[in-house]
């Protein structure tokens, strides 16, 4: 049994960044082992087998992991140790907005007066969570030109199909049956996604030479069965739609409404808003525009905000200031239901409302021009390396394109990406979106420096050059992070999901 | 005024030289002037962080019920569990919290890692060999389940035990809007589902709940059964604590097992972000919804992990994904795979032994109180449900005056008329729950205080 443990426990010796590989936390146990240690309650220590028939009760002895709490602590630092992050450095990852995340939202947040309430406490006994909501739901309303908003999606995908479903209960209720959506061709996939979920079918509409939405495709794509549009505005090209009134006239004439996927509202913020567009339900990331930390992946959240007409569809129950000042839960009269098991991802919430605060709204459209601003500078920076898939002023980010440099030296996007890993940044997006050949998507935020940019820019010119001069270099970088390429097709091939299929796997 | 952009004023204007243009609004002059918003947003001015600190001050005193406050025998899904602090130290490590999705490998290994392991503990508990990398919460969990079943299936009925818990069951409801799922609630008897009035043609899903939302531990050999005969998919929901000690999804022969992961190191936090809990067989890997980790080998033959079997997804299949998932819970999962690490094989199984332990003996005092009741005779693992000859908000209300959030009322978790429990009790019981942090003396002093309560 010993002989298979693997060597662990070895903070003192391992590198920082090491390339060494980290034993699994079940390479690491040792039987017997342990770090737990619980309080003492004097209640009865009855066996379990004297309390619950044997017939419920499980044959084995679930093995979970055995390890000491200073094991522990060294296996999952030096996990981190392997980890890129904000806090680590550049994070230009186009459409997921990878801003510095301050630190005092994390802090506010995490005071024992929100994180220690139960989500069922009575309103009574929870004023300042109920307050903290309505709060934020008026600001963010304020800040979309909506009327009325829902926190209950716990993320951007989960927003868009609330904000589905609430266009079907709309379309319903006027006794409407209605078939299709429409989306552009540079749509995030969570939209088409989003889309078959909420019952309905996509019409997909192609861009124009400009990277726009094509009117007249549009126009041709109308008619009586259209329950609605979802569009990104900025776009996810990085491009104001600038014709978007036109589009919001046209929709709205055939009887369909218009969502905005909120993917990009950062880039706006304070200049124009969705409801001014002619929206009529809009999501927000919150996580993404108002800097909550995205976790490895997540949690999110994903509010809804909607006009006047569709407030009465609203997912319930929702905090509400009642007319004696206190605040309680209600369910609008049309209600669509509950989207999430309690009230959303409410600590998500509170950050970002700290955010919106400490920023005023100022601030908040101080953050959209400098983010704009800082994707321009890169944009024209880059204008002799990597050129600008649509030469325009673009947004909060810009899609670039290497497609010479891949026709002149066969070195693709993807390469470049990780040779720029290896220059300490993080890679951008890239082959999104999918209407761009060769497509590096950069969204630099407003949080970085001039001078972070210069080195952005700097790394990049000298990745093109050495995909000049030495092709397989760059082909097969990068070459000092813990783990060079990785197999993906053998992990999808030979998938080995947990420990127990790796052990089976191993001769 | 304050913020977190680090331009001088300089810079700014260099920047801005570079582009040709004079000011920050002229990066906005293709935007129409039309719908351009005059003024700016009508907020208030920001304010510096210790500023806004203080107003959120007052929104925490505002909390009442806070588990300093009030001793916390309320649960239904959200539990008032120890956080050691050694998962609060790693979970909050800022290479975790401030990392995104990890679509480049070569250097997000440590979440990537450790998403692995969570997939191994949680395939673990459930029994069943796959298990994702997070979903929002158990409630949305169940969803992607029954479009799992359906996709699975061409059926679109679902079968739902009243003892999922309400909330959950409302959700899937809400979702079964677009999709077009039959929902078909099936009623409790003596707090135990009745699976013998069903109708057993077009089943697509079969789902029940171990234990239910009253605490009761059903013998799942009826649901299975019943999912066999009608060729459809066996959904289990699972209190994961409970699970360690449990009778395994795998082992009642469930296809998927959801559930809500919240127990595993993450605050009461008013209901979120929680962990959705998502393991299935083999047979439905095609149909996962969400990232799944794998392990393979690095150019150097070094192990590496990384996303795999990414043809299900929305950014690549679009409107043919299994799921509209893109951003998840990750660091929630982080979170867990910390916290059952430092509890281990026996630690786990010592907190479900003692929630089960303090359950039953407050169980065994508050029945024998007069006026109070057991709902169901059926064995229960770390909650049950009482009813009583009062309104339990009333007896709620007034163990918050001595001290106690006392458990859920069940009719502020059904919302009204609800197949899990009749109308004449409905309005008069509570579900209560209680956690290896409940000692004997804060179990006899709330034995005390219910008595008072309902008297």
């Amino acid at each position: 049994m010993v002989a298979r443990i693997a060597p662990g426990g070895r903070a003192s010796s391992a590198p920082l960044l090491g390339t060494d590989t980290e034993p699994t936390i079940f390479e690491m146990s040792s039987p017997g082992r342990s770090a737990f240690q619980l309080r003492s309650t004097f209640v009865p220590a009855t066996p379990l087998t004297e309390l619950i028939a044997t017939e419920h009760l499980g044959d084995h002895v679930i093995d979970i992991a055995e390890v000491s709490e200073r094991d522990l602590v060294a296996h999952f630092t030096r996990l981190s140790h392997r980890q890129f992050s904000v806090d680590l450095g550049a994070y230009p990852l186009g459409s997921c907005t990878m801003k510095y995340n301050p630190k005092f939202c994390d802090a506010v947040a995490a005071d024992a007066g929100f994180n220690s309430v139960h989500p069922a406490a009575p309103a009574a006994l929870s004023q300042g969570w109920l307050e903290l909501m309505v709060t934020l739901e008026t600001k963010l309303c304020e800040i979309t030109g909506m009327a009325a908003a829902t926190l209950q999606p716990a993320a951007g995908a989960a927003g868009e199909l609330t904000g589905l479903l609430l266009m079907r209960a709309y379309h319903e209720a006027n006794g409407q049956v209605r078939s299709r959506v429409i989306i552009p061709d540079s749509a995030h996939g969570t939209n088409p996604a989003s889309v078959t979920l909420g019952g309905y079918e996509v019409t997909t509409i192609p861009s124009d030479e400009r990277g726009l939405v094509d009117l007249a495709a549009l126009k041709a794509a109308l008619g009586p069965d259209v329950a609605g549009i979802m569009l990104t505005n900025p776009n996810t090209v990085g491009l104001f739609e600038e014709e978007i009134t036109e589009i919001a006239a046209a929709v709205h004439e055939v009887g369909g409404l218009l969502y905005y996927d909120g993917a990009n509202l950062n880039a706006i913020l304070g200049v124009v808003r969705p409801g001014d567009m002619g929206f009529d339900i809009v999501h927000m990331n919150l996580h993404k525009t108002f800097a909550t930390p995205h976790g490895g992946g997540g949690p999110g959240a994903g509010p809804v905000a909607v006009s006047s007409r569709i407030a009465a569809y609203l997912p319930g129950p929702k905090p509400t200031l009642m007319a004696d000042g206190t605040y309680d839960w209600t369910t609008p009269e049309r209600s669509i239901g509950r989207v999430h098991g309690w009230h959303g991802n409410a600590m998500v919430l509170a950050r970002a409302l700290a955010y919106i605060n400490v920023h005023g709204g100022d601030g908040l459209t101080r953050v959209a021009q400098y983010a704009v601003l800082n994707a321009n500078w890169l944009r024209e920076r880059l204008r002799d390396t990597l050129p600008a898939a649509y030469d325009r002023t673009c947004m909060h980010e810009c899609v670039l394109t290497s497609s010479q440099i891949k026709a002149d030296h066969q070195v693709r996007a993807l390469d470049i990406a990780k040779s720029l890993l290896e220059e300490g940044f993080h890679a951008p997006t890239v082959y999104f979106p999918l209407i761009v050949d060769e497509a590096l998507m950069f969204e630099p935020t407003e949080t970085e420096s001039p001078q972070t940019l210069e080195a952005l820019a700097e790394a990049l010119e000298r990745i093109a050059q050495r995909a000049a001069e030495d092709p397989e270099a760059v082909r097969t970088s990068p070459h000092s992070t813990p783990v060079t390429r990785v197999d993906e097709a053998r992990a999808a091939r030979r998938l080995i999901a947990t420990e127990d299929a790796a052990s089976r796997n191993t001769p | 005024m304050p913020d977190y952009i680090p331009h001088t004023a300089t810079e700014t204007e260099e920047m801005l030289s570079f582009l040709g243009l004079s000011s920050l609004e002229s990066l906005f002059d293709h935007v129409p002037s039309a719908i351009k918003l005059a003024g700016g947003l009508t907020l208030e001015s920001g304010k510096s962080e210790p500023d806004v600190a203080a107003d959120f001050a007052r929104l925490t005193r505002a909390n009442l019920a806070t588990t300093e406050r009030l001793i916390c025998f309320a649960g239904a899904g959200a539990y008032d569990h120890e956080v050691p602090a050694v998962v609060k130290a790693l979970s909050s490590r800022s290479e975790f919290v401030t990392a995104y999705t990890p679509y480049q490998p070569e250097v997000a290994q440590g979440i990537l890692q450790a998403i692995f392991e969570y997939q191994t503990m949680i395939s673990r508990l459930s029994g069943l060999p796959i298990a994702n990398a997070s979903l929002y919460d158990g409630a949305t969990a169940l969803v992607e389940a029954v479009n799992m079943a359906v996709g699975a299936t061409g059926r679109q009925k679902l079968l739902i035990s009243a003892g999922v818990h309400p909330h959950w069951r409302a959700v899937v409801k809400t979702f079964a809007a677009g999709t077009g799922h039959v929902v078909v609630e099936v009623p409790l008897v003596n707090g135990v589902t009745d699976w013998t009035a069903v109708r057993r043609d077009d089943v697509g899903a079969v789902v029940a709940a171990y234990p239910n939302y009253l605490g009761v531990l059903e013998d799942m050999h009826g649901a299975k059964a019943l999912a066999s005969e009608c060729d459809a998919l066996f959904i289990l929901g699972c209190d994961p604590v409970a699970a360690s000690v449990l009778k395994t999804a795998g082992q009642w022969g469930a296809d998927v097992m959801v559930g809500e992961g919240q127990p595993f190191g993450t605050p009461l936090a008013f209901g979120g972000p929680y962990l959705g809990l998502f393991a299935c067989t083999d047979a439905q890997l095609r149909r996962l919804p969400g990232r799944l980790v794998g392990q393979t080998v690095d150019t150097k033959d070094r192990r590496a992990f990384v996303t795999t079997l990414r043809a299900r997804e929305q950014d690549i299949r679009r409107e043919k994904a299994t799921s509209n998932v893109c951003t998840n819970q990750t660091l929630m999962a982080v979170t867990a795979a910390v916290q059952l690490g430092w509890l281990g094989t026996q630690g786990l199984r010592e907190v479900a032994t003692r929630c089960a332990q303090g359950a039953h003996y407050a169980f065994d005092q508050l029945v024998g109180i007069d006026g109070v009741d057991a709902v169901s005779s059926a064995p229960f693992f770390r909650e049950f449900a009482l009813v009583t000859k009062r309104e339990a908000n009333v007896v709620l209300d007034r163990l918050v005056d001595e001290g106690f959030f006392g458990g859920l009322a069940i009719s502020q978790l059904t919302g009204g008329p609800d197949p899990s429990l009749g109308d004449d009790q409905i309005d008069r019981s509570v579900v209560i729950t209680v956690t290896e942090k409940r000692t004997k003396s804060e179990i006899d002093q709330f034995v005390a205080a219910f008595a008072k309560a309902v008297s």
